[in-house]
């Protein structure tokens, strides 16, 4: 098998794949030098090595937007967003799973109709829903319907019935337990892995969602990251300079990417997870 | 014995209704949040409803307006060539990354690392993403067309954004960047399914490469291929951040140059958010919807028959 002509080939395919991968990191390596080059330097030409204008090209930027703020902001509908649908999602694939009830059903089966359903379908009812209810510029809309993340649910349902054995339900009802007691001490310990592994998807789509805070958030100081970084088109002024929108990119982007260093490995099992089911 | 067994049925009862408590924050939530949303924007789509006051009953008007409203056919189109193009660069090199990656003979090594870094761009802010491109690709001070240039593979600046032939197709290639890695990973995990005896068996039988896929990859991914299709399709009409975000100097709904930029969903959030007819943009809505049904069931049966 190892003949030279074998060797070249796998060489070859390693190359390309080499390219690729770089093709994935250039836009990125761009971005950062980029972000330390004037407008002007930007302007003559394109170099692999980094200037001194960052420092201008930041004060340029938080002239027009504080990011931070921005930053804080997606946080503050992130986190509890994640949170809430990590755990009302795992309540509730549990009864479905485990409790025969009167409705358990219609139930599953309207949550499996609402996983094909588009977004943009309920958008425009959606929004008029908030306006009527008061919750324009509001993060409540951004938070609360996280309760409800029918994906979630059908995939923790399955989950469940995984690797949940009846019996030890069982022993603990006959210990005397009672049914929350034995979701929040024996189940949910159990359901942390499949937890964990939607509540990243979770987290990562509440902290890039654009269209639903783009039509929610008007109120500058409200804004999140990804609304906020879209304003940047219409800021003429720092059109002249592209060094300060490239580090505006680049703040927005660079917690990510630290944050898939840590994480990569728990993020593409989730996916890996997410396309087996049928 | 008889009084044990009544109360044990009681207790289980009374246990049964405990989930009733346990899943009704998920009930409400998703009726106020989910349910009345869908169903308020199909009662909306019949009306002439404008954003304040009391809807007024039109029927099929609006529905009637979206199927003569060149406009929305025209987004339409554009979506479906924006969306065409990408899936195929898409799912052309997912598929080519998996045949390399599970070929038996080659042995690739380095998967974890090369599908990490395949995964990446998926992470990204599609809002950043728009706006990394869309500096890149500055036809005047882009670093993409400095680098052409000074690698001597065109000699006048390519306008990627404002060349109505090319436009769509950048915002393709773009998407198709962004979302690669995750078609791979799922292909992937499809493929690893599937038993090395199959492919170890099928070469022993003189079986080249391309039959194995063909026969055995293939078929065997039919569910999977499925899945990603129509949760592609779903996606790619609901196209929004990308071209909204990247075409025209500033961004907006006109999808400019010359509207081929503008997708369908732009067209409906123009109607929607800005120009405020919202009972025409609820039928827009519900169109596309329609439309996304009828195709995913053409692809089920298409995909699915064979069996």
């Amino acid at each position: 098998m190892n003949t030279v002509g074998y060797k070249i080939k796998k060489g070859i395919l390693y190359i390309l794949l080499i390219i690729l991968a770089l093709l994935c990191l250039l836009p990125f390596l761009l971005m950062m030098i980029n972000a330390t080059r004037s407008g002007v330097e930007i302007t003559t030409g394109f170099t692999f090595i980094p200037s001194s204008h960052l420092k201008d090209n930041w004060e340029q930027l938080f002239k027009f937007v504080n990011l931070f703020r921005g930053m804080g902001n997606s946080l503050m509908v992130a986190v509890p967003a994640t949170i809430l649908c990590g755990y009302f999602s795992s309540i509730t694939a549990y009864a479905l799973a485990m409790y025969k009830f009167k409705g358990n059903k219609l139930i599953f089966i309207v949550n499996v109709l609402f996983m094909m359903i588009p977004a943009q379908l309920s958008l425009i009812g959606f929004y008029n829903l908030c306006m009527t209810l008061g919750l324009v510029n509001s993060y409540i809309p951004l938070i609360v319907p996280a309760v409800a993340a029918p994906g979630t649910v059908f995939f923790l349902r399955q989950y469940v019935q995984a690797t949940l054995s009846p019996a030890l339900i069982e022993a603990a009802r006959i210990d005397g337990a009672g049914e929350l007691h034995i979701f929040h001490k024996i189940v949910f310990p159990i359901m942390i892995p499949g937890v964990a592994t939607m509540s990243i998807g979770a987290f990562i789509g509440n902290w890039n969602n654009y269209l639903t805070p783009l039509i929610l958030l008007n109120n500058p100081e409200k804004m999140t990251l990804p609304v906020m970084i879209s304003t940047l088109n219409a800021a003429t002024d720092l059109q002249s300079n592209q060094g300060a929108i490239y580090l505006g990119v680049a703040i927005s982007v660079i917690p990510i990417l630290i944050a898939f260093c840590f994480f990569s490995k728990y993020i593409i099992s989730s996916i890996s997870a997410g396309g087996v089911k049928e | 014995m008889a009084k044990n067994q009544v109360t044990t049925k009681s207790k289980q009862r009374n246990r049964n209704n405990v989930a009733y408590l346990f899943v009704l924050p998920f009930v409400v939530v998703f009726l106020i949040f989910s349910v009345y949303p869908v169903l308020r924007t199909l009662y909306l789509s019949f009306t002439s409803y404008k954003g304040f006051g009391d809807p007024v009953w039109l029927g099929l008007d609006n529905y009637k307006r979206v199927l003569t409203d060149k406009f929305f056919w025209r987004a339409f189109g554009n979506t479906l060539k924006i969306w065409g193009v990408n899936i195929v660069v898409q799912l052309g090199l997912a598929f080519l990354l998996t045949i390399v990656f599970s070929d038996i003979k080659y042995k690739m090594h380095g998967l974890p690392i090369f599908r990490a870094i395949y995964y990446l761009p998926n992470l990204i802010a599609c809002t950043s993403v728009a706006f990394l491109f869309k500096t890149l690709l500055d036809w005047k001070y882009g670093s993409v067309n400095q680098m052409l240039i000074s690698a001597g593979i065109t000699s006048t600046q390519i306008n990627w954004l404002g060349d109505v032939n090319i436009a769509p197709y950048v915002i393709s290639i773009v998407g198709a960047w962004m979302w690669f890695g995750n078609s791979f990973i799922v292909l992937m995990a499809g493929v690893q399914g599937i038993s090395t005896d199959y492919f170890e068996a099928a070469a022993i039988d003189g079986c080249g490469r391309w039959t194995r896929f063909f026969k055995i990859t293939i078929p065997l991914l039919k569910p999977i291929l499925l899945y990603t299709c129509i949760t592609s399709l779903i996606g790619g009409l609901q196209l929004f951040d990308l071209p909204y975000l990247m075409n025209g100097p500033q961004g907006g709904t006109a999808g400019q140059p010359n509207g081929v930029l503008q997708t369908a969903v732009m067209y409906l959030y123009k109607f929607g958010f800005e120009t405020r007819q919202t009972g025409y943009a609820s039928a827009i809505a519900y169109t596309l919807f329609i439309i996304i049904l009828i195709v995913s069931i053409i692809q089920f049966k298409w995909l699915g028959k064979e069996d």
